[in-house]
């Protein structure tokens, strides 16, 4: 489907597209200071944590669906841009994690240690992010080589977890009308049956 | 009609203190007409106001608030908690609309000599409406200033005559999801119900608002009429009230149905008790003003009771604020 050939082009595009929601965000900021606007509400540091937040556990969704749509589409030259894909979504949810600790804390590392320790949503947020930095730190080339592939899927599994984490850490946090949440868990639902369902197709089957 | 108001389309400013209005005043409780300069605002200001915006007249000057500088009307009316209109902090803005504040009935009931249904305008005439301008401070760590137009609840209250036996007062929120249309989803066990204890409810501060800034109620402030308890978080200051009852016993209301450990039936705003999910010792003051000067805004510390302990300290002298957040 898409030729290795464009793989250069592609990647930049992918690449842009995924700094639209920063562009926006920092756009909507912009419009807010200068020309009065309400793009980013009359309390735009509740809104940017949750807008990061929602688009870290985008990204890390989009992530894990390449391999099924690759299979969809019968294509293994997407699996090519899933690095790129699960390394914005370690800078949104490091972009998440500042806007939370700088602006909504303002850095009161007292308030951050009390808030790991006393708030369960916070706690799963921390621990998400803490298992996704070494997914984010082996994700060159040569570290997978170092690891070998097998025990490097291994490691990478990991993203599984993690992004259920980010779910409850979403689902705690919210006060009513879950509707959000819940789509996300649906999701990953289906993304985990699928891989599931592809792993028992493969021990089923002679080829691949 | 409880408050009368012109509609932008009809008036001239020049017919606001016509002779006829001036005269009528006697026999309506206020009267209210348009405020020319704010009707000439550009409509980038108030894109999601769609009611017509009308001044209250004769209201009472009070001293509360008066060293505070409160929220623009701008920034108080796009971003609100009101979930019959959605979750979301500007779907009150955006779809309050189709809320029908007038004419409005209030049904009252339970413990109290005088019970049954009152139009609102009959319960409000009598009295002298008053501006406060008080603090207010959500449970979810942000505050705004807030100047309401409304009565002291205990001044309403005193009219039906409710007996010894009722000990607190219940209050109810409209249920139509037509003119509600955030109802059509189950976020919350709708009616919205909220309550008071019965010294609570006749404390000198508690306020039955009908308005902001002088103008009548915007709808997605909670229009026609909403409770204000400064003292304790914003929840508690149900909106659109359509049902008032004297009870026995300690009702139930939403958010502490909701999630009881978290949203107690008191709570009074207190830095000290922490919310499960969040500190509650600072909190964002919102301003109006929005952007980078927002994001950068010194939070501020909460004070206990909200500032008003010195008025309310009474009320809770022998409880343990612990066990009864």
């Amino acid at each position: 489907m898409i030729k290795k050939h464009y793989r250069k082009i592609f990647k930049s595009l992918v690449f842009l597209g995924s700094l639209i929601p920063l562009c926006w965000l920092a756009y909507a900021i912009y419009s807010d200071t200068v020309f009065g606007t309400r793009l980013m509400t009359a309390d735009p540091i509740q809104k940017l944590d949750r807008e990061l937040g929602d688009w870290a556990l985008i990204f890390i969704i989009l992530s894990l669906s390449v391999r099924p749509l690759a299979r969809l589409f019968k294509s293994n030259e997407l699996i090519a841009y899933r690095r790129m894909v699960g390394l914005f979504a370690f800078f949104y949810v490091c972009l998440h994690l500042t806007s939370y600790i700088g602006l909504n804390l303002q850095f009161s590392f007292n308030e951050f240690i009390q808030d790991i320790l006393k708030r369960n949503f916070i706690t799963i947020g921390i621990i998400g992010f803490i298992l996704l930095i070494p997914l984010a730190a082996t994700s060159t080339k040569s570290a997978i080589k170092w690891f070998g592939g097998r025990r490097w899927k291994k490691l990478h599994a990991l993203i599984y977890p993690i992004v259920l984490l980010g779910t409850l850490h979403f689902f705690m946090m919210v006060r009513a009308d879950f509707t959000r949440p819940l789509m996300y868990f649906i999701v990953i639902l289906a993304l985990l049956g699928f891989r599931f369902w592809s792993k028992y197709a493969k021990s089923n089957s002679q080829f691949r | 009609m409880l408050i009368k108001y012109v509609k932008k389309s009809e008036a001239k400013s020049s017919e606001i203190t016509s002779k006829a209005m001036f005269l009528d005043r006697r026999n309506f409780f206020q009267g209210v007409a348009i405020t020319g300069v704010i009707s000439l605002l550009p409509k980038i200001v108030t894109p999601s106001f769609a009611s017509p915006r009308a001044k209250f007249l004769n209201v009472k000057k009070t001293p509360f608030g008066e060293a505070e500088k409160p929220t623009t009307f701008d920034g108080l009316t796009n971003y609100n908690n009101f979930y019959e209109f959605g979750t979301g902090k500007t779907d009150p803005a955006q779809n309050a609309h189709t809320l029908k504040p007038e004419p409005w009935t209030i049904e009252v009931s339970g413990l109290a000599k005088k019970t049954g249904k009152f139009n609102l305008d009959d319960l409000i005439k009598p009295h002298q409406l008053e501006e406060r301008i008080y603090r207010l401070r959500c449970v979810e760590a942000w505050s705004m200033v807030i100047p309401w137009v409304g009565i002291p609840l205990v001044d309403i209250i005193k009219r039906f005559e409710p007996n010894s036996k009722a000990k607190f007062v219940a209050f109810e929120t409209l249920v139509d999801d037509e003119q509600m249309p955030g109802q059509k989803n189950r976020s919350l066990d709708w009616p919205y119900t909220e309550g008071l204890r019965m010294d609570e409810a006749i404390n000198p501060l508690t306020l039955l608002a009908v308005g902001v800034y002088g103008e009548r109620m915007p709808n997605q402030n909670g229009a026609p009429v909403r409770l204000v308890v400064p003292w304790k978080y914003g929840f508690k200051s149900i909106k659109s009230i359509v049902k008032i009852s004297f009870v026995e016993k300690e009702p139930s209301t939403t958010w502490n149905i909701q999630a009881p450990n978290e949203y107690g039936f008191y709570s009074n705003v207190n830095p000290n008790i922490d919310h499960p999910r969040w500190s509650q010792k600072r909190e964002r003051r919102i301003t109006g003003e929005g952007g980078l000067s927002a994001m950068f805004r010194p939070k501020i510390e909460t004070q206990f009771m909200n500032g008003y302990a010195e008025e309310v300290a009474d009320l809770y002298k022998n409880m343990d604020l612990k066990k009864f957040f």
